[in-house]
């Protein structure tokens, strides 16, 4: 599967499909957004969105029934609609009600070795779920999926596998319950049996509708979609699930992974399998705003975890698209357009604080605080982050790598 | 670590050196001592612990009725008029190893205190018997002069005995009759930085009273952002309420700092193990 949590376009066939797909973007009123698991473009309508791709919206009382199984504060990503779309997430308040627990399954496509803030926002949101439900968690590094669709060698995808985990595991993951592989590792037994199980489900035409393969793909990519469905059942996991083949799969992603988990939850109940849920969020803006990408080849549409407290200073104040008026003047008569504002969108994935940021926002869009401040706020908070995020990953060892990609049991994983 | 007074007293023993013990409740004082052993035909003994500017330790030990003059003293060593001061509490448990009140010749037993420098009173000499602590205020014993520097002489040590009344010009031409009993190393402590003023309590009061509290061991805790609440705007907002806005924000970020870094500890104890475990050599059968 191209991509998990990036807005990055892909290149290779995907971008022949892509180029295809956006030409009929700009045939059609601007108003039409795409939205499919190789592209993301548009001013998008997540209403319609929704609507499209059928699935439902997290509205409030979910994220009240969530505060109270949890005895916590709900995420700031639930607070501030970040992660609003789902499919049976109230399945699996009403089994863990029950006591029946889930465990969770997150991923990511090791496809080049700077992760950046958008990477992480998944991340983010998975460990406090892993936390707050005291679940259990699977992340897969699709190291097979790079070296087939970015044509890089099988080493160098194992070899970005394993620093992009150093990354994943500084998000603060809990090594008794979270279990991280790579696909070149661990496909085979239980799994791959599973894998040819879901590809007798699924036609050549399905896949093609799914994911625009054309006759010039080569096989490779054709047959990867099961890969990227079996961590979705328990029985791909004898070492973690074993006997429990009724455990629910909760997956945290991006709302362009729709489709393609809509073919997995499609093909779970022909092999006698719970359909996983889905938990989905909408898409990190790049800097520039609505009209650029956040692109691996430009490194100013990101802040990037390894970027210095001067690099995102300079980022924040120099390539953030912002919704401020041209001059202190015209700033104080008509405000700032929170619409398009990327510091105050920033500002709301990030800013924990509900009080300060409605502040934040009146005053701005009254036009009595200066874009000057929100950037200067953001900067402040995005620094905290990035070094935090430093110096776990500086504790990282390659041994700790070993550890949480060990096929080994997890005795405490629902404690 | 240091010595104890029963290890001191078997040394003695073993040195055969004669003393004479006697125990009492603990006492703190000159004072309170003599009311214990005021009257056993041996003469109190009075004991200062002192300290110059470079970090260097003196041991004046005196007949209770010997007028000692600290500048008079700092000047005949040669450390200038004010040179002298007590030294300060953690020293006597770091460096001589032994409690409040019970400073005594006999702590130089103690590897801590090779370099303390150690000025008998010349009065000691004529006296019958003097009494000291031994490494413990519950108990004194005495011994004569003849005594004490066989003890002394064991443990390496040349006693020096000082008038200690004495008051000879220092000048020009007259150079510091006691120079020769200045220690020729001083001994690093670490809490003690020259020129601080030895407050122990110096963190705690920051903590408490300071709002930008820089002594708070959070590494995120940027103060920039705490003065930022404490701005004319955010003052007016929450009046009296903003000291307790403001540490909940800090407890808030503190307690979050403190859950990273349980997650990486535990992570990082479970990786040790993982590795040892990985790498055990099963039993020979």
């Amino acid at each position: 599967m191209e991509k998990r949590e990036e807005r990055v376009v892909e290149e290779g066939a995907a971008a022949a499909a892509a180029a295809a797909a956006g030409g009929e973007a700009e045939a059609v009123a601007e108003a039409e957004a795409e939205v499919n698991p190789w592209e993301v473009s548009g001013k998008i309508d997540y209403d319609k969105l929704i609507d499209k791709f059928g699935c439902q919206r997290l509205d409030q009382s979910l994220i009240d029934r969530v505060q109270r199984l949890t005895s916590r504060a709900p995420h700031v990503f639930l607070r501030r609609g970040v992660f609003f779309a789902h499919r049976d997430f109230n399945e699996i308040l009403d089994a863990y009600e029950r006591g029946d627990k889930f465990y969770l399954y997150t991923g990511r496509g090791p496809s080049s070795e700077a992760l950046h803030l958008g990477h992480l926002i998944p991340f983010m949101f998975t460990k406090y779920l892993q936390d707050a439900f005291k679940v259990p968690l699977v992340i897969q590094l699709t190291d097979d999926e790079k070296c087939m669709w970015k044509n890089i060698s099988v080493e160098e995808s194992q070899r970005l596998a394993r620093e992009n985990a150093k990354d994943i595991i500084a998000c603060g993951f809990d090594v008794t319950r979270t279990f991280i592989f790579s696909d070149f590792d661990y496909v085979g037994g239980a799994f791959y049996k599973n894998m040819v199980k879901v590809a007798k489900c699924v036609t050549y035409n399905k896949v093609v509708g799914i994911f625009g393969f054309t006759g010039e793909d080569h096989i490779g990519k054709v047959s990867f979609p099961p890969v990227q469905a079996v961590p979705s059942f328990p029985s791909s996991f004898p070492h973690l699930f074993n006997g429990k083949d009724h455990l629910r799969c909760l997956i945290p992603c991006a709302i362009d992974q729709d489709p393609y988990f809509r073919m997995t939850r499609d093909v779970a109940p022909r092999l006698g399998y719970h359909k996983p849920a889905l938990i989905e969020s909408s898409f990190f803006p790049a800097l520039q705003g609505d009209t650029g990408k956040m692109s691996a080849s430009d490194p100013n549409s990101a802040i990037y975890v390894t970027d210095s407290a001067k690099d995102i200073k300079d980022k924040i104040n120099r390539y953030a698209f912002t919704g401020g008026q041209d001059t202190k003047e015209k700033q104080r008569l008509y405000g700032a357009n929170l619409e398009v504002d990327i510091p105050v969108k920033y500002l709301s994935f990030f800013l924990e604080d509900d009080d300060e940021l409605e502040h934040i926002k009146t005053e701005y869009g009254l036009g009595r605080m200066l874009t000057f401040d929100v950037k200067k706020r953001l900067t402040e908070i995005l620094v905290e982050i990035v070094e935090r995020h430093r110096r776990a990953r500086a504790a990282v060892t390659d041994e700790m790598v070993d550890a949480f990609m060990a096929v080994r049991p997890l005795p405490s994983m629902f404690g | 670590m240091g010595y104890t007074k029963d290890q001191l007293l078997a040394r003695l023993q073993e040195l055969r050196i004669e003393f004479s013990k006697y125990e009492h409740p603990v006492v703190l004082t000159v004072e309170a001592q003599a009311k214990h052993v005021g009257n056993v035909g041996a003469s109190l003994s009075k004991n200062l612990f002192l300290k110059d500017k470079k970090q260097r330790f003196y041991i004046v030990s005196a007949l209770a009725d010997t007028k000692v003059d600290l500048k008079v003293l700092s000047q005949r060593l040669g450390l200038g008029k004010g040179g002298l001061r007590m030294a300060p509490e953690e020293a006597l448990g770091e460096i001589l190893q032994v409690p409040l009140g019970c400073v005594t010749p006999f702590a130089l037993v103690n590897e801590s205190a090779r370099h303390v420098s150690l000025l008998l009173d010349q009065g000691f000499k004529s006296q019958q018997g003097c009494l000291f602590h031994p490494l413990s205020n519950d108990t004194s014993i005495s011994l004569n002069t003849l005594s004490l520097d066989k003890f002394l002489k064991s443990i390496g040590r040349d006693p020096s005995y000082v008038d200690l009344e004495a008051n000879p010009k220092v000048g020009k031409d007259q150079p510091p009759d006691l120079a020769a009993l200045v220690p020729s190393d001083s001994i690093v402590l670490p809490e003690f930085a020259e020129g601080a003023p030895p407050s122990e309590h110096s963190n705690e009061n920051h903590a408490a009273t300071d709002v930008k509290p820089k002594a708070v061991k959070a590494k995120a805790v940027k103060t920039p952002a705490v003065a930022e609440k404490i701005r004319d705007d955010t003052v007016s907002q929450h009046g009296e309420q903003l000291g307790a806005v403001v540490s909940d924000t800090l407890r808030k970020r503190l307690s979050s700092e403190l859950k990273n870094l349980a997650i990486m500890f535990k992570n990082t104890a479970y990786t040790e193990g993982f590795h040892a475990g990985t790498h055990h050599q099963p039993k020979r059968p």
